[in-house]
């Protein structure tokens, strides 16, 4: 049953579904880290569909709909989706509705300041696994780098701006 | 006579289903809740800032992709269950198709070299993006020895030596909880 590759998308998504605190970003590495120790596909176009699902519009985390499609064409895709998206969206349901009624309420400030530390501390920890994934090219480490920089600098800016510069220098220069 | 803002007109599941395709669909580049403030709030006043910028941190500290859970409040406060799945999926189905075609595009443009180079600089890019995300979530972060360990822990085990993200997850974030809970028993005090 574990050959199945419908069934090894679920046993992939839906822990990191649960675990996805404060946002998609957290789960990049439990997502490159699940594709690449199953051999789904090669590490280069595993980057490639991250940069694919970031300038696309929607939730970057759209990445599990095209490691989906990768392993399993269009069930993978849809099965790979439901997987992300409804554990994490059963739990959120289920808790605000109780939210907004406690305000204030210490258990409402625990959650908030013990799932920050987690949250950043794994979105960092994604970064990290994902610029060592994308190959040791010191332009790609620079334009990594230098969007960071302009990103922090301007937060207004649009970062689909930042995405299309960086693809015409990397075509431009390397 | 003016319109009773406590209790507005309910909304259709057809209006929410559109209004949320259309953010879904025009949200490159990200900066979603942006958007969302302002069709839900100021353009359509379904709901009020208050109640929106709870949902929206409870959306942003709980699992799941932000946007996702925005969806979720916001077309629940407007029509319960049925209105946060429609809102849900308005919310993502059409930016998932677009991903998929692009894809499938991906997978039929193989051979072209510059294309990869350039798709190889959004990468860089959007790993610039995310490292700017976490810089701005570890400034949310109290500045205290437990909280600042809890956040170097993750990203060492995880980023650094690379164990896998779901056991260490289940561990660390108990204990994450139960130091703020434990510290805010001092505040209490």
């Amino acid at each position: 049953m574990r050959d199945n590759p419908l069934i090894a998308l679920l046993i992939v998504f839906i822990p990191l579904s649960l675990l996805s605190i404060g946002g998609g970003p957290s789960i990049l590495a439990g997502i490159q880290n699940a594709v690449s120790s199953r051999h789904w596909m090669s590490e280069h176009d595993f980057i490639d569909l991250f940069a694919i699902a970031r300038a696309a519009p929607g939730p970057g985390v759209l990445l599990a709909t095209l490691v989906g499609w990768k392993v399993a064409g269009i069930p993978g895709a849809i099965v790979a989706s439901l997987a992300l998206f409804v554990p994490s969206s059963l739990v959120y349901y289920a808790i605000a509705r109780q939210w907004s009624a406690h305000r204030g309420k210490r258990w409402h400030s625990a959650l908030e300041l013990g799932l920050a530390p987690v949250a950043a501390g794994l979105i960092l920890a994604g970064s990290l696994v994902i610029l060592r994934a994308s190959g040791g090219d010191p332009l790609l480490w620079a334009i990594a780098a230098a969007s960071t920089a302009v990103l922090l600098w301007a937060p207004k800016l649009n970062p689909l701006w930042v995405l299309g510069v960086a693809g015409v220098v990397a075509v431009v220069v390397g | 006579m003016r319109a009773e803002p406590a209790t507005p007109a309910r909304v259709s599941l057809l209006a929410i289903l559109g209004v949320f395709a259309k953010i879904g669909l025009m949200s490159f580049g990200g900066a979603l809740s942006g958007w969302m403030h302002r069709e839900i709030v100021l353009r359509r006043q379904w709901m009020d800032e208050a109640d929106f910028l709870s949902g929206l941190a409870l959306g942003q500290i709980m699992p799941g992709a932000n946007v996702a859970n925005l969806s979720l409040y916001i077309g629940q406060r407007l029509r319960g269950g049925i209105g946060a799945v429609v809102a849900l999926v308005g919310m993502l189905l059409p930016p998932m198709i677009v991903v998929l075609v692009l894809g499938i595009l991906y997978d039929r443009v193989a051979g072209i070299l510059w294309l990869h180079r350039f798709i190889d600089g959004v990468a860089a890019a959007a790993i610039g993006l995310t490292i700017m995300v976490g810089i701005r979530a570890s400034r949310r972060v109290e500045r205290r020895l437990g909280p600042v360990t809890i956040l170097l822990l993750l990203f060492f085990t995880v980023g650094v030596l690379r164990w896998p993200m779901v056991p260490v997850v289940i561990c660390v974030t108990p204990a994450s909880l139960l130091l703020a809970w434990l510290s805010e028993e001092r505040h209490d005090a």
